[in-house]
């Protein structure tokens, strides 16, 4: 495609006294697509929405939204944007309403367009008794519905989505889901940022993943899911069993080197599960030789994928982010 | 989705951006006044505190105040009353500030094709309508307890005009506290901490002649004191301040206006740039 790419950030830096929030972050987000940011706490996910949403100027490194720079034409590229934040960015007092009104108007729609798109949106986001009602007696997950709605008044054509369900619960957080499913049936572009593995699965049709404030990796969810494996393999060994033929045997079932770990008789493997795997497993090692006392298969962590890529837990690396420097 | 698409006509881009400036505000200063009207107990500070202060001075310290030149402390009282209820706003303005920096709707706006002043600007316009409030409050009960204006319709007039005027400015220091504070409780605080010696060490509730002699310049060239004596001069009221030498006191009008035309030129730009580049 030679169209121009909806968000287009090279070398993004941002310090924060020592720390450095972004640490050389690029990303190319095609229009119409969604793209996922997947990253721990202080990974640099929220800085870099703010620096693409023109809140914050980057130190260094340069972005594009639909082609506009988002420090020399932010007033063209907040006209494209919707934004919405990790806490709902609502008028407390005003009804839901009003609120949407409110922010359309601002958005530059006129007091008459502003009043329908609210009841439209109020309507979709199944608001429209609450809708008449302060936002202060509105539940989390209302919040986050009108929240979203008022980003979307204006027909932005790029959204940005920082932890749409941090803090929801699985049915406000369903429903979501199938909102931003929605969206992109519309066309509108999405940069989501999430700490939750399985939804950057479900939503988007990239993801990179964040840590110290660059992408360490990159690609569609399958590509990924591949490269990391999406379960993780777990194996108890029998005493005496033979850790390193066990680690020979797997190693067909895995893109990722086998470290035998735990005094060698716990193997942790990452994999990409298929049909029968267990079977095949069990089948592999007893023909090499080793015994085994038991083995599971589970889904792969944001953890697991971070110690896959980086050979740390990501709550490690939040710890690390604020005490340690990062040498440049 | 069956959502509407927006035509150009359901979209205001092409209007000037002095005219987007004013839509904005009038939207904004619309948002402000909702909230007085859904919780009319914020307005307690310039209803409730104005009265219960007024009542408090008049009859409990009142009578322990002599007036240098004579005359009744009721009259003196409410110069000084206008003032402080005026300036003690700004405490408030910068409360609501923080809030909306801490809820993140400070964000959001930032992020909307919308002008960059007007978000502080209709913030001071809500808190202006407050303060007018907070005047006609202090008129009243000075009213109640036999304050009487003998100076000439015009002159208070021009006596209410520079209250508001030297009110406003006030509401320009509020927003840049909000701008640099933290978090609601610590605007609070700063505000009282702000406030409460730039109302007392000055001619609101006592003349300044009973003062140590180290405290009376500071009291003297407190804006504070201006407004009050120019209040007094043009209301007709007992006004002592005219016995004393310092500039402001022998022209209070002019001090007035100095100090809120050089509060407004210092605080609402500062204000402005902070909301441009600051983030929490």
């Amino acid at each position: 495609m030679s169209e121009t790419p909806a968000i287009e950030a090279v070398g993004l830096v941002k310090h924060y006294g020592k720390t450095k929030a972004l640490n050389g972050l690029d990303l190319t987000v095609a229009r119409g697509t969604v793209y996922g940011l997947l990253g721990p706490n202080g990974a640099g996910k929220t800085t870099a929405v703010r620096v693409l949403a023109t809140l914050l100027r980057a130190d260094g490194g340069q972005a594009r939204v639909l082609g506009h720079d988002v420090r020399d034409e932010a007033a063209a590229v907040r006209r494209t944007i919707g934004l919405t934040g990790q806490y709902a960015a609502l008028d407390e007092y005003l009804t839901g309403r009003s609120n949407l009104i409110m922010i359309g108007q601002l958005s530059r729609l006129t007091g008459r367009a502003a009043g329908r798109r609210a009841d439209e949106l109020l309507e979709q986001f199944d608001l429209t008794e609450a809708g008449s009602r302060a936002v202060k007696t509105y539940s989390g997950g209302m919040r986050r519905r009108l929240d979203l709605a008022a980003s979307l008044i204006g027909h932005p054509a790029v959204l940005f989505l920082d932890e749409p369900t941090t803090g929801l619960d699985p049915s406000a957080r369903a429903l979501m889901w199938q909102i931003v499913r929605q969206l992109v049936a519309d066309g509108t572009t999405l940069l989501l940022t999430t700490q939750y593995l399985d939804e950057a699965d479900q939503l988007a049709d990239r993801i990179a993943v964040i840590d110290g404030g660059q992408a360490i990796a990159e690609g569609t969810p399958t590509e990924l899911k591949a490269s990391m494996g999406s379960q993780r393999l777990l194996i108890t060994l029998a005493e005496g069993s033979d850790a390193a033929a066990a680690a020979a045997a797997l190693r067909p079932f895995t893109t990722r080197p086998v470290i035998p770990s735990a005094g060698d008789s716990l193997i942790e493997v990452p994999v990409t599960a298929t049909d029968g795997l267990a079977t095949e497993v069990v089948r592999a090692l007893d023909a090499a030789g080793v015994k085994v006392n038991d083995i599971a298969v589970r889904s792969a962590s944001l953890d697991d994928v971070f110690l896959t890529l980086t050979g740390h837990t990501a709550e490690e690396k939040t710890e690390e982010n604020e005490t340690q420097e990062v040498p440049a | 989705m069956t959502a509407t698409t927006l035509a150009p006509a359901d979209l205001t881009m092409d209007r000037s951006p002095f005219a987007q400036f004013l839509g904005d505000v009038w939207v904004l200063t619309r948002r402000s006044l909702a909230r007085i009207r859904r919780e009319p107990e914020t307005l307690s500070d310039v209803t409730i505190q104005p009265v219960m202060f007024v009542l408090m001075f008049a009859y409990v310290f009142g009578g322990a105040i002599g007036i240098p030149g004579g005359g009744s402390y009721h009259s003196y009282l409410i110069g000084g009353m206008l003032g402080m209820s005026l300036a003690q706003t700004a405490p408030g303005t910068a409360v609501a500030v923080v809030t909306d920096m801490e809820t993140g709707l400070i964000d959001r706006f930032r992020s909307l094709p919308m002008s960059r002043a007007a978000v502080l600007t209709a913030r001071t316009f809500a808190d202006l309508l407050t303060q007018v409030i907070g005047a006609a409050v202090v008129a009243l009960v000075g009213v109640a307890i036999g304050w009487r204006i003998s100076g000439g319709l015009g002159n208070a007039v021009e006596a209410f005009a520079l209250a508001l005027l030297f009110g406003y400015a006030f509401t320009w220091a509020g927003v840049c506290l909000g701008m640099v504070l933290r978090s609601a409780e610590v605007a609070q605080q700063a505000g009282f901490i702000i406030f409460l010696p730039l109302t007392f060490i000055s001619s609101a509730f006592v003349p300044t002649q009973g003062m140590p002699g180290w405290l009376q310049p500071v009291a003297e060239w407190n804006p504070m004191s201006s407004l009050a004596a120019a209040c007094r001069q043009l209301f007709g009221n007992p006004n002592p301040a005219a016995a004393v030498h310092a500039w402001p006191e022998q022209h209070p009008e002019l001090a007035v206006v100095c100090w809120a035309v050089g509060m407004l030129v210092v605080f609402a730009p500062l204000a402005v740039h902070l909301y441009r580049t600051k983030t929490h």
